[in-house]
């Protein structure tokens, strides 16, 4: 006879609020009219976003001490509440992205799945043993598979869909086989028991341990395990690859970080020299390859795993600082992600074919406020002053170098100096290439329709860009907040 | 509160004219006018500022970040606030001259050149490390525009080295500067101590290598200041060259003194040495600004010099000089600009005779040539002066360059002047090549204006800059045996 584990609603109700938005949204395929369908379906999954990351707020107000939920399978506690917060944001600027597409069918169904997949990442985040969190994982991949392969009629879409299914398939096959392993080795599936379990050096747990970091690195696309990123970013439905891009990469590296510094601290030598490693190879590989790229959603797709190097950099750290840094380093860098593939979803919708850097040619000058908004994103993955993603970084190499990785801080720097050349590219091709050539740019349709909701969208993600600078201070406070929960020796 | 006025005045310009649609006149009248402003402030400041007073004053603190000690905190020192006054009274100049050569897309180019005001502004008031980065980054920003988009045929080119070159050096700086705060525990440059790391204070001392620049880390210069709009070359060269001296003065020499002391003749070597082959090179350009181009690379090696000697003499020399240069070589790029309006080149092959039927021109010219070679009795000389004076402690070598360096002054401002007015008239100067119109003296007289004042009081500056000699004592001591 088991026990029926008392359950702590307050704590799930994010999660829960999502969940119930998107049963809504499917309903909405079935019940509403179809030219309702649409408004139906983005104002309920937009709704459910917004009430997630409300009650998230409420959650985290109220759990000043970390607890353990329903038989220990589950946390309650500021970092995955403050996760919370950052996921449901990104899936909100999300919907608004994807109202002024031009989908046709399976509406019902795209709000649906994006709910869901948020909701599967809520749950991710809580996690409390490796039962969950493998179960948090595949619920937001499944998601995630169907949403890539959305758009039937474009052959990209569907290569996307398929190639994210095989490759993320395999990460997550690689991760359960780790945590079998581990399980094996103590016996144990919570992370605390684990953590109290620990033989040492045990071949078996080691091996746990490794091939759980290899696929958690798989969903942060991390170099060498991000071969899959460039083309499914690429070929997504842009809205998709704006919400993959902020919130996978956000719930992937919390997780790792939570698995990593509360399971297995013991190990920590080995595992924040392999993080390290992951880190360089991120920043080296995707710094490099977005150099080459032409089009805007592939270089922003390697862009994102150079940005999974800097945050692998914070939890290589392994100290309160370091988790703070990622915490905070995660807020700018959902809001410049969400943006800078709203403002290239705008630019799609203008010209009605791929996103390319020669495309963009004049785009700063006919869309003032999208260029713009661009300028800011370009400057704010470069770790320019004046947006977040300035503050983020200089966290990051201040808990590098406060755990004497100086040397990572050096790659960082380098690695920085780098991808100024691709992120200027973007604001080079927007505002500065000769008017002749901007002639083979035609814009489908006459002037491009006025969209809203995109404004807003990107309009939220610049004031959170330049908001996240400004009010440095508080922010990188909760992020303390959240950050000492872990146990940091 | 003066100095965060200076500071946000400008940026909230900037905001305005890219929010609010205005006509082209307008913006540009209003941009004026915010320059104008600043030169304001900046003179109440000045009145409110007492000289003898070494504490930092008119400052304004506000913490930022907390458990880092990281704070938002700004003022001004005596030589910092003649630095400031620099940066508006050459943005104004910069602006009036836009306004005049009339830029299109009217709202954002003032719109930048105001944000970029600010942000030379912030550089020289900020008092905390993180904060001075922020605004030593933000410069680059519209500086990275206003070359791109205004500049001439080989902008994109310009703006790629400009960037990659200080952006390297930056973020070396910013490893630095995560390394010295972290030890620290604050970022305050009030309260952090010294550093004895040698590897810190290369990051620093790359930075502001690149930023003066000095040699060898010249390779940006000639093609970012020859490519962007004249205005824009004259805020480059006049101001933002000086964030490296305030970067050495106020980081540096306070916070390093060890490093200084040990790097010091490599320092002034490679100092010399840029003074000379810059001042080499200047005397071989072709046309009118890669000359002012290169000259200010001399230039800023001869304030290297000064700052490096780490005695009064030649600190006030450099904080004297470091004006002087600014206000001549922002003259000499807004005169080219001139110049190129009238004939579309500076090219001294299709130049020359001017002088004949444009008087206004031939005496504004001549005067800013005679400033700028330094001739004895001008500011320019009483700055040389003292700063070849300072460094004649550390060897008589770096002197007879540094008066070598006078020599090829000399020679290349008497070949700029008569390049432009004299020799037989050019194939571009045609009649339609009208003298200054009174507007356009407006902007360049009240610059060599400061020159002469200065030239009649230079100890306004040299003596009212540092009230006591911290600098000076603290690397001392740490050279002591």
């Amino acid at each position: 006879m088991i026990d029926t584990p008392s359950v702590d609603w307050f704590a799930l109700s994010p999660v829960l609020a999502l969940l119930g938005a998107s049963a809504v949204c499917l309903l909405s395929a079935v019940l509403v009219p179809a030219l309702a369908r649409r408004t139906v379906a983005a104002v309920v999954a937009g709704a459910g976003f917004v009430t997630a990351g409300v009650l998230a707020c409420l959650v985290f107000d109220a759990s000043a001490d970390a607890e353990l939920q329903i038989a220990e399978s589950m946390t309650r506690d500021r970092l995955a509440a403050l996760a919370q917060v950052i996921l449901a944001g990104a899936g909100a600027l999300a919907v608004l992205v994807s109202w002024g597409s031009k989908r046709r069918s399976h509406v019902g169904e795209y709000y649906s799945l994006l709910a869901a997949a948020g909701a599967g990442m809520l749950f991710f985040v809580q996690a409390g043993n490796l039962m969950t969190l493998f179960l948090g994982l595949e619920w937001f991949s499944i998601a995630l598979y169907v949403l890539c392969a959305l758009d039937t009629e474009r052959e990209g879409s569907l290569e996307a869909g398929l190639k994210y299914l095989i490759v993320g398939s395999f990460g997550s096959g690689i991760l359960l086989f780790g945590a079998a392993l581990t399980y094996g080795a103590t016996g144990e599936l919570g992370f605390n028991q684990i953590r109290e379990a620990t033989g040492a050096s045990d071949p078996l747990f080691v091996t746990g341990l490794a091939m759980m970091l290899a696929g958690l690195a798989f969903k942060a696309s991390a170099a060498p395990f991000h071969m899959w990123t460039p083309d499914v970013y690429q070929g997504a439905p842009t809205p998709v690859t704006a919400f993959m891009a902020a919130a996978t990469k956000a719930a992937a590296l919390v997780v790792t970080l939570r698995l990593l510094t509360v399971a297995f601290p013991e190990q920590e030598a080995m595992w924040t020299a392999a993080v390290a490693v992951l880190a360089v190879a991120s920043l080296a590989i995707g710094n490099l390859a977005a150099l080459a790229q032409r089009d805007v959603k592939r270089m922003l797709a390697y862009s994102s795993v150079s940005h999974a190097g800097f945050m692998l950099i914070a939890i290589a750290a392994d100290n309160e600082l370091g988790a703070q840094a990622l915490l905070y380093y995660l807020i700018p860098y959902a809001a410049m992600s969400i943006g800078a593939f709203g403002v290239v979803a705008a630019r799609e919708r203008e010209l009605g074919v791929d996103v390319t850097l020669e495309r963009l040619e004049g785009f700063g000058w006919e869309r003032p406020f999208f260029g713009a908004a661009m300028w800011v994103f370009m400057l704010g993955f470069a770790g320019f002053p004046l947006t977040g993603g300035f503050l983020g970084k200089f966290y990051v190499f201040a808990a590098a170098f406060e755990s004497g990785w100086w040397w990572l801080v050096i790659v960082g720097a380098l690695a920085t100096a780098l991808s100024l050349y691709y992120y200027l590219g973007v604001v080079r091709a927007m505002y500065m290439r000769p008017g002749a050539a901007g002639a083979r740019a035609i814009v489908a349709g006459g002037s491009p329709p006025f969209d809203p909701a995109l404004a807003v969208a990107v309009g939220v993600s610049v004031a959170v860009t330049i908001g996240s600078f400004v009010f440095g201070g508080p922010l990188l406070d909760l992020a303390q907040e959240a950050a000492e929960v872990l146990p940091f020796s | 509160m003066l100095a965060t006025l200076l500071i946000f005045v400008p940026v909230a310009a900037a905001l305005v004219l890219w929010v609010v649609p205005v006509a082209r006149e307008v913006a540009g009248g209003l941009a004026l006018l915010v320059a104008l402003v600043e030169v304001g402030l900046w003179i109440v400041a000045l009145v409110q500022f007492d000289f003898a007073d070494d504490r930092l004053q008119l400052d304004a603190e506000q913490e930022w970040i907390g458990d880092l000690g990281i704070s938002y905190h700004v003022g001004f020192y005596g030589w910092s606030l003649w630095l400031a006054g620099l940066t508006a009274v050459v943005c104004a100049a910069a602006i009036g001259f836009a306004l005049w050569a009339g830029r299109d897309r009217a709202r954002a180019y003032y719109g930048l050149m105001l944000f970029l005001l600010g942000s030379i502004a912030g550089v020289f008031a900020s008092q905390d490390l993180l904060l001075f980065y922020v605004f030593f980054e933000a410069m680059l920003i519209p500086l990275y525009v206003l070359v791109g988009v205004w500049g001439g045929p080989g902008r994109v080119r310009a703006t790629v080295v400009l960037v990659i070159y200080t952006m390297a050096g930056s973020l070396l700086m910013l490893a630095s500067v995560v390394a010295f705060g972290v030890t620290e525990g604050t970022f305050s440059l009030a309260d952090a101590g010294t550093s004895e790391n040698d590897w810190i204070f290369l990051g620093f001392m790359v930075a502001f290598a690149i930023k003066a620049p000095i040699f060898p880390f010249h390779g940006w210069l000639r093609a970012a200041y020859t490519e962007s709009p004249p205005e824009v070359a004259a805020v480059l060269s006049g101001v933002v060259s000086k964030a490296a001296v305030f970067g050495l003065v106020a980081i540096v020499l306070p916070h390093f003194p060890e490093p200084v002391a040990d790097f010091r003749g490599l320092v002034l070597t490679l100092a010399a040495v840029g003074l000379a082959y810059g001042s080499l090179l200047a005397f071989r350009q072709p046309d009118v600004r890669s000359v002012v181009a290169y000259s200010s690379m001399g230039q800023m090696g001869l304030i290297t010099l000064g700052v490096f000697a780490v005695n009064d003499l030649g600190l006030d020399g450099a904080v004297l000089h470091s004006v002087t240069h600014g206000l001549i070589s922002a003259s000499l790029f807004l005169l080219a600009g001139m110049v190129i309006m009238r004939c579309g080149t500076d090219a001294f092959a299709e130049l020359g005779g001017m002088a004949k039927g444009r008087p206004l021109l031939a005496t504004v010219v001549m005067t800013a040539g005679i400033l700028a070679l330094a001739v004895p009795g001008s500011a320019n000389f009483a700055g040389e002066f003292l700063i070849l004076a300072g460094v004649f402690d550390h060897g008589w070598g770096y002197a007879v360059v540094g008066a070598t360096g006078i020599v090829l002054a000399a020679m290349y401002s008497l070949r700029l002047i008569s390049g432009i007015l004299h020799v037989r008239r050019g194939p571009r100067v045609t009649d339609e090549a009208r003298d200054l119109r009174p507007y356009e003296l407006a902007l360049v007289v009240p610059l060599l204006a400061c020159l002469l004042v200065l030239s009649a009081w230079p100890a306004a500056i040299s003596e009212h800059s540092f009230p006591d000699d911290q600098p000076e004592r603290a690397v001392a001591e740490a050279t002591a045996p």
